[in-house]
């Protein structure tokens, strides 16, 4: 990737940070600690890898992208934002009553959101619907879905990995955010998953495994994805839940709870030194 | 004696009737042989995608094919479908309102031999508490068909009952009208009103013959849209004859006795009894005496009419 482009995703991914904290802490509810880990991967999907349009969210040959794990809105919300199918400013008003910010992912009230998700399990099946409806109407749009790694607990993830290999869905492209914290503790702790690679592999996914914050490393897997024919592919993005704010990093406590005036002063000092 | 079809065997006849005029997909979990959407599988397979037995992704596969543009129905028993599938179908299909046709096969006690876990009696209560949902009951292998078209011109979510029994085809094909949400008043009566869906439907018109041999004039009204009710049809019934009795197989809580006593209540107060399973569980065992057993036969029905005329004021 050229160093000007790498920059300016970067930039995009800190501003998706910023987006996050803004919305998160003017809601005072929320989820930053998970929506920072796909920040990365969110700047690359929208700015880079994903075929949409702002001006035409519903364009009927567009890409999909299906934010499974839909407690992390906010992150979809920033990069919604940033590419323009909102205004900026909308992004303060996260949860509050009088916008189409929902908590979870809306399909009917935000434009760009492709499937209303929230419910753990269920965005990567809807994902797995709209690989086949490309499939069955020989069009070329591919469909992402980002899934977490406590959501892979859920059975119905499963379901949904085998429905994909079935099919052989080769343009459906599964991301799992492995931030490796959910809400009881550390996924080792509370049910652990691994080997998430070798699982997936017997499902039969072609699996890549990178580094979830190195966006060179994200642009090679996306590539690779789409060279794999007949079966899906899984990138498995290692994170750290709540990248780029140090006193969130890696802490299980910043799953589900908002930064106070002050946490959230120093949150974007933070992100804005590291621009 | 008329003619016997299970209205699921009428829905996969249904399906591939309409196959070739109209655009959609058919899903199944494992089923087909039993749901008859195998009939569908037969002429289109091309179009039609077992999501083996996991209904829960199949409803959510039904979404996103729904959210991509292509209308679908996913079918499986009633009991997987909306007892399985509840969340699914709830956050899925109903809050973003998406184009998915749940056809639900095997609803209720008719399901026989395989008992208790198979005869879904809940189904109703289940749907008709998701915003936006459509429900439809069809009565015979006639309106099952007219229901699938219904379906077909409708754009939004919706729920098809059917059972798995063969039962007396009693509408004629020929000059048969189906609208969504549009109650069908089968016989006039001015004493008490028997108001039926599905398979209770025959039982109801024989029901009205027994109470005729009394000297008692009962109407009879197929609601085969039990979401949204027909309340103009249910209250003019209720001020006219003062009395309603209504039938279903399902459990007498949330279905559709819930719905007309509801709508009695809040529009013009009058005595609803309700037939139906009386919160309980089914059984196994050939369907007569499971029918016996239940209450759910033309001589209860009777009964509970004349009950419900004493109770006038």
């Amino acid at each position: 990737m050229e160093q000007t482009k790498l920059n300016e995703l970067k930039q995009i991914a800190a501003k998706i940070r910023l987006g996050v904290l803004e919305g998160v802490h003017a809601a005072a509810s929320g989820h930053p600690g998970g929506s920072l880990s796909i920040a990365d991967i969110m700047a690359y999907l929208y700015f880079e890898e994903l075929n949409v349009r702002a001006d035409e969210p519903n364009w009927a040959d567009r890409d999909r992208f299906v934010l499974s794990k839909g407690h992390t809105a906010p992150a979809l919300y920033a990069a919604l934002a940033l590419k323009g199918f909102f205004p900026e400013s909308e992004l303060s008003k996260l949860r509050h009553v009088d916008s189409f910010l929902q908590g979870h992912p809306d399909m009917k009230g935000t434009p760009g959101v492709d499937m209303s998700t929230g419910s753990l399990g269920l965005g990567f099946s809807t994902a797995c619907g709209m690989a086949l409806a490309a499939k069955i109407d020989g069009k070329d749009y591919r469909t992402y879905t980002i899934v977490g790694d406590g959501e892979s607990e859920e059975g119905q993830i499963w379901e949904a990995a085998m429905f994909a290999s079935h099919y052989k869905l080769d343009n459906l492209c599964l991301i799992v955010d492995w931030n490796g914290l959910q809400i009881d503790g550390t996924v080792a702790e509370v049910m652990n998953p691994t080997p998430h690679d070798k699982k997936l592999e017997a499902f039969g996914f072609h699996v890549i495994s990178i580094d979830g914050h190195d966006l060179e490393q994200i642009a090679a897997a996306f590539a690779e994805a789409k060279t794999v024919k007949g079966k899906p592919t899984a990138i498995i993005a290692k994170t750290i839940k709540g990248k780029g704010v140090s006193f969130m990093e890696d802490q299980v406590g910043w799953h589900g709870s908002a930064p106070n005036d002050e946490q959230y002063e120093k949150a974007v000092v933070e992100i804005k030194a590291a621009m | 004696m008329a003619e016997k079809i299970a209205t699921r065997e009428a829905y996969g006849n249904a399906l591939a009737e309409f196959g070739s005029d109209y655009d959609f997909v058919v899903l199944d979990a494992d089923l087909a042989a039993a749901t008859k959407t195998a009939i569908f599988k037969k002429k289109f397979p091309e179009r039609f995608f077992d999501c083996g037995i996991a209904e829960g992704n199949m409803m959510c596969v039904a979404a996103g094919l729904a959210a991509a543009g292509k209308p679908v129905f996913a079918s499986s028993f009633a009991m997987f479908a909306a007892g399985r599938a509840f969340e699914q179908i709830r956050n899925s299909i109903g809050y973003p309102h998406l184009n998915v046709k749940i056809g639900a096969t095997h609803a209720g006690i008719t399901v026989g031999e395989d008992g208790a876990t198979h005869q879904c009696l809940e189904d109703i209560a289940l749907m008709r508490s998701i915003p936006g949902m459509v429900i439809v009951n069809p009565a015979d292998a006639v309106e099952a068909r007219a229901a699938v078209k219904a379906a077909l011109e409708y754009n939004g979510p919706m729920y098809l009952r059917f059972g798995r029994l063969a039962v007396p085809v009693f509408n004629d094909p020929d000059n048969y009208s189906f609208e969504l949400g549009k109650g069908i008043c089968l016989k006039d009566g001015s004493d008490v009103t028997i108001v039926a869906t599905g398979v209770m439907v025959d039982m109801a018109i024989k029901a009205s013959e027994l109470l005729a041999a009394k000297g008692i004039s009962a109407r009879v009204i197929n609601i085969h849209t039990i979401k949204p009710l027909d309340k103009e049809i249910i209250l003019k019934a209720a001020a006219e004859t003062g009395a309603i009795v209504t039938a279903e197989e399902h459990n007498i809580i949330g279905g559709l006795g819930s719905a007309v006593a509801e709508a009695v209540c809040e529009g013009t107060p009058v005595p609803v009894l309700r037939v139906g399973t009386n919160d309980c569980y089914g059984h196994s065992g050939k369907v007569p005496p499971l029918l016996e057993m239940y209450g759910l036969t033309p001589e209860n029905i009777a009964a509970k009419a004349e009950a419900a005329i004493a109770l006038k004021k």
